[in-house]
């Protein structure tokens, strides 16, 4: 039974969008200014787009965030399936109780006291090894690992709990080793939870400043730390330039995602009828 | 109009974008009845009901309780109630305080709210349930639930959508039993709607027979089944074999090659009529002392009967017999005047009741598509 | 069979090291150096020293509560008018709250600025229709604006994936019984929303109290969150004691936040609906 909206839903709707992305649009339009104001538009130019192309302090940053959001991402996710299948099959409810409210932690814990602890134990650790320059790339990458586990983990045992528990041992019925019956039959009905984990921590990653920016070093600049330095100090339309590209690449993704989630269902739906056929 | 008249439909039409769903429908619903829409799954039945209820409006056509019109009232200050087909229960409310949901509505005070719950758990059979989770209930007890629950609010009317569709059939015959029974204690009209035409035809008062829309016929129970008026009603209630037939003249039909007796006058000579005969009502003689022949084409033990599929000429019949006659072989028929039913030619003419394509799995196959709806 | 059980058992080991290692040790760490002093040995005196930023630490509470109160009050009518809604409206609209919330926080902080400077946008189409020039940036109001602005699809996000599950049937079962909208909404469609609305809350509620980027940028240097003042004592003061004190007091007031807003809403044992 959906309805049709009501006139007063579409304003409300058109309100928040408005809302929601009048500052984005200011930044975009402002992107193109030719002159350096931040309020007054005085003509059409791309130049904001060709200082930020030579910058290679940016570009740089740009390089290093997409390196750790694979790294970071991809051990999560291994470490993060395994765990979830040991969770899984733990059978002392205390144990798996405990297991799980420390995997909440990370989640639930305000974001600057999961960076300020690490920064804690990694400035300590280094003190320990009478090393002065302990934060950097190392450091961030098992911050990141740290807080994208959690997310591997809670997308991955759902799929585990659904799964039939006696698939596995049919395929062992039929002749799989354990190990086999788990990478046949155990990994492709999970994989669905593995393939959000993934996306989950890989954009977490690439946007995660407030961890970052405690358990970053000078060697080791990611976008977001670039940005919050720009924004330290006046800003030059650049900065605009570069959220632009941003905003226009997650809007690509997001709408390419969305084509092919439609596409999908609507060959699902043409292959239905034809079966119904 | 008569003076009993609870609800009067008049001229209700409904239209869902281009297709249309109830086609001019009028309809007197008398006070304390039980009347069932039947018809298959896009009928219109539920429809009908939404819109006593009050979640549809009416495209055009007028909904009147007791004379008045209340088209424009919104389903809380109707004196109707509905048992939905999946029951809505509320999910986070116990079975007390689900049942209280209605009275609380009413501002009743909260001892009389506990009394009228103890009473609606007592009339449903599930005393002592008042705390449990509605998550720990059967399909069955929920559905009694469902049931004090609306019957909480003392509705002038109680629709019921396919209540009984959820339940095994087992737990369906006796709720059958039970409904019944509440309906008759309590003296209100219940207004049933189902696909099942035994459980209509067990159930009801009067059955309103529906398809496409439009009411195909409406009567008794034995009326309906005995005296279908089209080939759409005679297919729908029971087992029917539906034969072109021509009126030679009063009393007197010819079908199948041969002429026979009937009961049936009116027509004009020589028109062309459709013949119902229901499976049960064929007679079996030796092939000498028949008035048409047949051929055993196949043949199945129902337990009290058997069921056959007889070739007449290339028509097939479907004949019950307590007797066996094995496959192959010829009977004579013969058939009662008072078992041939006579009916007017209609839009559904020449679609229903010839048996050559009949089998046991298109019959549940097409159920289970119902269900789905 | 148990062999392959004692397999499982092994494979999250290395997670279990892991989450021993950077979850429990550095908040371990936390709690030892709020209780020492500069020198490393055992003091009450950082925590002590807490009572000076009373008045912070409330402001923080108070600015975050009344945003996440706001984000509730304005995504509820939201999230349900698209669970209403077709699918592909619903697609849509899906769309277009996460993308803004996948733009980094700091440039969607940045570009409120904008907009809220004296010299900024909005002051100048104020100008342009003849209205006086208001003074927005760096208040209260513009704070609790930016948190609104950067969390509000933390809350719609949660109240929109419960309020599509919920049978629209049972609405029709409650107005059958004599419910009107209004009873409706209080008797049916809240309590069923609960779980929705406390991890909404968590999730505006958690990030709204501790942040320190948006009250920088929006309050201005006069205005101070506790997320401030424990950035400053890690960044600037080199006061990573008293850093850790307020850190550790801020862990604590947040989660008996969360306990007084579980006893309004339930408990929900799967720890929240996650998106």
């Amino acid at each position: 039974m959906k309805q049709k909206m009501s006139a007063l839903s579409k304003l409300y709707i058109a309100l928040i969008i408005i809302f929601l992305y009048a500052p984005i649009v200011v930044m975009i339009v402002f992107s193109f200014n030719s002159s350096v104001s931040t309020s007054v538009l005085e003509g059409f130019s791309t130049r904001w787009y060709h200082s930020l192309m030579h910058d290679t302090n940016t570009m740089k940053a740009l390089t290093n965030t997409l390196i750790l959001a694979v790294c970071s991402s991809l051990i999560a996710t291994v470490m993060g399936t395994a765990a979830a299948v040991g969770i899984n099959a733990m059978k002392r409810k205390w144990v798996k109780k405990i297991t799980m409210n420390v995997t909440n932690i990370p989640m639930m814990n305000p974001e600057i006291v999961t960076g300020i602890s690490m920064m804690l134990l990694f400035v300590f650790a280094g003190a320990l090894i009478h090393k002065d320059n302990v934060l950097g790339f190392s450091t961030m990458l098992i911050a990141h690992i740290t807080f994208n586990l959690p997310y591997v983990i809670l997308s991955v045992l759902p799929k585990l709990r659904q799964m039939d528990p006696h698939l596995p041992e049919a395929a062992m019925d039929l002749g799989c080793t354990p190990l086999r019956a788990f990478f046949k039959v155990t990994l492709p009905t999970i994989s669905t939870g593995i393939t959000t984990g993934l996306m989950m921590s890989f954009t977490l990653s690439l946007d995660d400043f407030v961890i970052s920016y405690f358990t970053q070093g000078p060697s080791f600049e990611t976008l977001p730390i670039r940005i919050f330095s720009m924004t330290k100090k006046r800003v030059t339309p650049d900065m605009y330039a570069l959220s632009t590209l941003i905003f226009v690449a997650i809007l690509l993704l997001l709408v390419l995602l969305n084509v092919s989630q439609i596409r999908g269902e609507k060959k699902l739906r043409n292959k239905l009828d034809k079966e119904g056929a | 109009m008569g003076d009993n008249t609870i609800i009067e439909l008049k001229h209700i039409s409904k239209k869902f974008g281009d297709e249309v769903v109830l086609d001019d429908i009028s309809l007197n619903i008398k006070d304390k009845e039980f009347i069932t829409f039947l018809g298959p799954s896009g009928c219109g039945k539920t429809t009908m009901l939404r819109i006593i209820a009050g979640f549809l409006e009416a495209d055009d056509g007028q909904v009147i309780f007791e004379g008045k019109d209340i088209g424009n009232l919104p389903p809380h200050k109707r004196q109707v109630n509905t048992i939905f087909q999946r029951y809505q229960l509320f999910p986070h409310l116990n079975v007390y305080e689900n049942i209280a949901f209605g009275l609380r509505n009413r501002r009743m005070k909260e001892k009389d709210i506990a009394a009228k719950v103890e009473e609606m758990l007592s009339l449903v059979n599930l005393k002592g349930f008042q705390r449990r989770d509605i998550a720990s209930l059967s399909g069955g007890q929920q559905q009694r639930v469902a049931i004090a629950r609306a019957l909480a609010v003392d509705p002038r009317v109680l629709l019921l959508d396919e209540p009984l569709a959820a339940l095994d059939l087992k737990l369906r015959k006796d709720m059958q039993v039970e409904l019944k029974n509440i309906q008759k204690r309590l003296g209100i009209t219940f207004v049933f709607v189902t696909h099942d035409q035994q459980e209509a035809l067990s159930m009801s008062d009067t059955v309103v027979v529906m398809d496409g829309g439009k009411i195909q016929q409406i009567g008794t129970p034995l009326d309906i089944y005995n005296e279908p008026k089209n080939a759409f009603v005679a297919d729908f209630i029971g087992e029917s074999n539906i034969l072109d037939g021509v009126m030679l003249d009063d009393f007197k039909a010819k079908f199948s090659g041969a002429v026979f007796q009937c009961l049936d006058k009116g027509f004009a000579v020589n028109e062309s009529v459709d013949i119902v005969i229901r499976p049960e009502d064929v007679d079996i003689v030796p092939v000498e002392k028949g008035e048409i022949t047949g051929l055993v084409t196949s043949n199945t033990f129902k337990g009290i009967h058997f069921e056959m599929i007889v070739d007449i000429q290339n028509f097939k019949w479907m004949i019950q017999t307590t007797d066996y006659y094995p496959v192959g072989s010829r009977i004579g028929i013969e058939i009662e005047p008072d078992a041939i039913h006579v009916m007017k030619k209609s839009a559904y003419s020449g679609m229903f009741g010839d048996y050559s394509s009949f089998s046991d799995e298109i019959e549940h196959l097409s159920d289970i598509e119902e269900e789905e709806d | 069979m148990t062999k392959n059980t004692a397999l499982k058992k092994v494979i999250s080991a290395p997670y279990l090291v892991w989450a021993a290692l950077f979850i429990i040790v550095p908040l371990i760490f936390v709690v030892y150096y709020s209780l020492v002093d500069a020198g490393g040995s055992f003091s009450l005196e950082y925590i002590k020293s807490i009572g000076r930023y009373k008045d912070i630490m409330l402001n923080s509470i108070w600015l975050g509560f009344v945003a996440t109160i706001i984000c509730l009050v304005i995504a509820y009518p939201l999230a349900y008018i698209m669970a209403r809604s077709t699918k592909n409206v619903q697609r849509t609209m899906m769309m277009l709250v996460m993308l803004p919330m996948w733009m980094n926080l700091l440039i969607r902080t940045y570009s409120l600025m904008i907009l809220l400077q004296d010299t900024g946008i909005l002051n100048s189409v104020f100008t342009f229709l003849h209205l006086p020039v208001r003074h927005m940036i760096n208040t209260r109001a513009a704070v609790v604006l930016g948190m609104v602005y950067n969390y509000i699809p933390y809350m719609i996000l949660p109240l929109y994936s419960i309020m599509v599950k919920i049978d629209y049937g049972l609405v029709e079962a409650a107005q059958d019984l004599g419910a009107s909208r209004f009873s409706v909404l209080r008797k049916i469609i809240l309590p069923l929303t609960a779980p929705g609305i406390a991890s909404g809350f968590t999730m505006v509620f958690v990030p709204s109290v501790s942040t320190f980027y948006i009250s920088k940028k929006l309050g201005g240097s006069t205005f101070s969150l506790i997320g401030d003042i424990i950035e400053m004592q890690f960044k600037s003061a080199n006061n990573y004691n008293l850093g850790a004190a307020l850190s550790l007091i801020l862990m604590v007031l947040i989660l008996l936040c969360m306990a007084i807003m579980n006893r309004f809403t339930g408990d929900d044992d799967d720890g929240g609906v996650l998106i």
